[in-house]
C-alpha cells in the first residue's frame, strides 16, 4: 500500500513540476514549489513506512520547516530585490567608508 | 515562572522528539532546553503569543470545527476541479470585517480563512481582511461570520 | 486486518486528492485560484496520507512524530500561502475576477 501511496505523490509532483516549469509568473512557480515541498514532506513519510525505517520521519519534520522558512526568504527575495532591506521605506541605506 | 514552565513543556517536546534516556543524552538535551530558554529571555519573545496556553481550552471545539470546514471546503473545491474548468468557478476579491480584538486572534483567523480550501486571506489591515474566493458561496460563507464566531480570541488577564 | 484495510484506504484516497489538487494546479486560469489547489493538498492530502501511516505506527514514537508533521503543515502552510498572495497583490499581479469568464454559472 506504501508503493500505490508513492506513486501516487510521484505523479502529483510530475504535475507540479511541470506548472511551475509552465508557470506564467514567477509567483506561479513558488507556488508550485511549494506545493512540491509539502508533497516530498509526505513522500519522505511514506518512504520511513516502506522501508520501515522511522528515523526519516525526521527529515520529513525537518524539512517541512525548512521548506517553510525557504519559500518565505524567497518570496522576500522577489519582493525587495535583495536580503538586506528591511521592508522599511526610510531606513538608511549603510554608509561605506571610502578609505 | 512563565519561563519555566515552558522550559518544562520544551523539555517533554526534546524527551519525545529523541526518545533518548541515557544521562549523557538527557544532560545534554537538559543543557539545550537551558540555552534555549536563555536565549527566549534575551530575544524577550517569552510571553503569551510564543506559547498561547490560555486559549488551550477553547482548543478541541475550535479544532472540530476548522476540520469540519476544511472537509467540507475540500470536496467542494475537488468537485470544481474535475467538472468543465472555468465554468464552475468564479473568483472573487472580498472585504471582511475583522472583529477579533488581540492580534493572536486576527493571526488565527486569516490563518483558518487560508486554511480552509476555496478562500485564501491576501491582505490584513486593521479591521478589515480582503480575501480571495473561489466561488461565490465560500464567500457568502465568510459573512455569515461563522468561523470569526469560532475563533478563539481571549486577550490575556494579568 | 481491519487496521490494514482502513489505511489501504486512507493512503489511497489521500493519493488521489493530490492528484486531483496537481490538476487543478493546471486546470485554474490564474495564480490566485490556483492557490485554492495548493489548499487541498495542504489540508485534506496531508491529513488522509499522515493519517493512514498513523494507523499503521500505532502507539509509538512514529506516531508523535506524524502528529507533529500534521501540526507543522497545518500552521505553516496557510502562512506560506498568505505570503505568496500578499506579494503577488503588492507585486501588482491583477486577479482574474468574475465577469471575465465563469458568469455562466448562476
Amino acid at each position: 500500500m506504501y508503493i500505490a501511496a508513492s506513486l501516487a505523490i510521484l505523479v502529483t509532483l510530475g504535475l507540479v513540476l511541470a506548472r511551475a516549469l509552465m508557470g506564467p509568473t514567477v509567483y506561479d512557480r513558488i507556488a508550485a514549489i511549494n506545493m512540491f515541498g509539502t508533497k516530498i514532506v509526505l513522500l519522505i513519510a511514506v518512504l520511513a513506512f516502506l522501508s520501515r525505517r522511522t528515523d526519516l520521519l525526521d527529515i520529513a519534520l525537518v524539512y517541512a520547516l525548512i521548506n517553510f522558512i525557504g519559500v518565505v526568504a524567497v518570496m522576500k527575495l522577489v519582493v525587495h530585490g535583495n536580503f538586506h532591506s528591511t521592508g522599511d521605506e526610510n531606513s538608511k541605506s549603510v554608509e561605506v567608508d571610502q578609505g | 515562572m512563565m519561563a519555566f514552565r515552558y522550559g518544562v513543556i520544551l523539555f517533554v517536546f526534546w524527551l519525545l522528539l529523541s526518545g533518548h534516556f541515557e544521562p549523557l543524552l538527557f544532560g545534554l538535551g537538559l543543557a539545550s532546553v537551558i540555552l534555549t530558554i536563555f536565549l527566549m529571555k534575551r530575544m524577550n519573545v517569552i510571553d503569551h503569543e510564543s506559547y498561547p496556553l490560555h486559549l488551550s481550552s477553547r482548543l478541541p471545539a475550535f479544532l472540530a470545527y476548522i476540520f469540519r470546514e476544511i472537509l467540507n471546503a475540500n470536496i467542494d473545491v475537488m468537485k470544481r476541479i474535475m467538472t468543465s474548468s472555468g465554468k464552475s468557478i468564479s473568483p472573487r476579491m472580498v472585504e471582511i470585517p475583522l472583529p477579533q480584538k488581540t492580534d493572536l486572534g486576527r493571526a488565527i483567523y486569516a490563518n483558518a480563512i487560508t486554511l480552509t480550501p476555496g478562500t485564501v486571506s491576501v491582505e490584513l489591515t486593521k479591521d478589515k481582511i480582503i480575501v480571495h474566493a473561489l466561488t461565490k458561496e465560500a464567500a457568502d460563507e465568510l459573512f455569515t461570520g461563522n468561523m470569526a464566531k469560532a475563533i478563539p480570541d481571549q486577550a490575556i488577564d494579568k | 486486518m481491519i487496521i490494514d484495510i482502513l489505511s489501504w484506504i486512507l493512503l489511497v484516497s489521500g493519493g488521489l486528492v493530490g492528484v486531483v489538487g496537481a490538476v487543478g494546479m493546471h486546470r485554474f486560469p490564474d495564480f490566485y485560484s490556483r492557490q485554492h489547489a495548493t489548499g487541498i493538498t495542504d489540508t485534506l492530502c496531508a491529513m488522509l496520507i499522515l493519517l493512514g501511516l498513523g494507523l499503521q505506527a500505532e502507539m509509538s514514537l512514529a506516531a508523535f512524530k506524524l502528529a507533529l508533521i500534521f501540526l507543522f503543515l497545518f500552521i505553516t502552510s496557510p502562512t506560506a500561502s498568505h505570503v505568496l498572495a500578499n506579494a503577488a497583490m503588492h507585486g501588482g499581479l491583477k486577479p482574474k475576477l468574475d465577469g471575465t469568464d465563469g458568469e455562466e454559472r448562476s
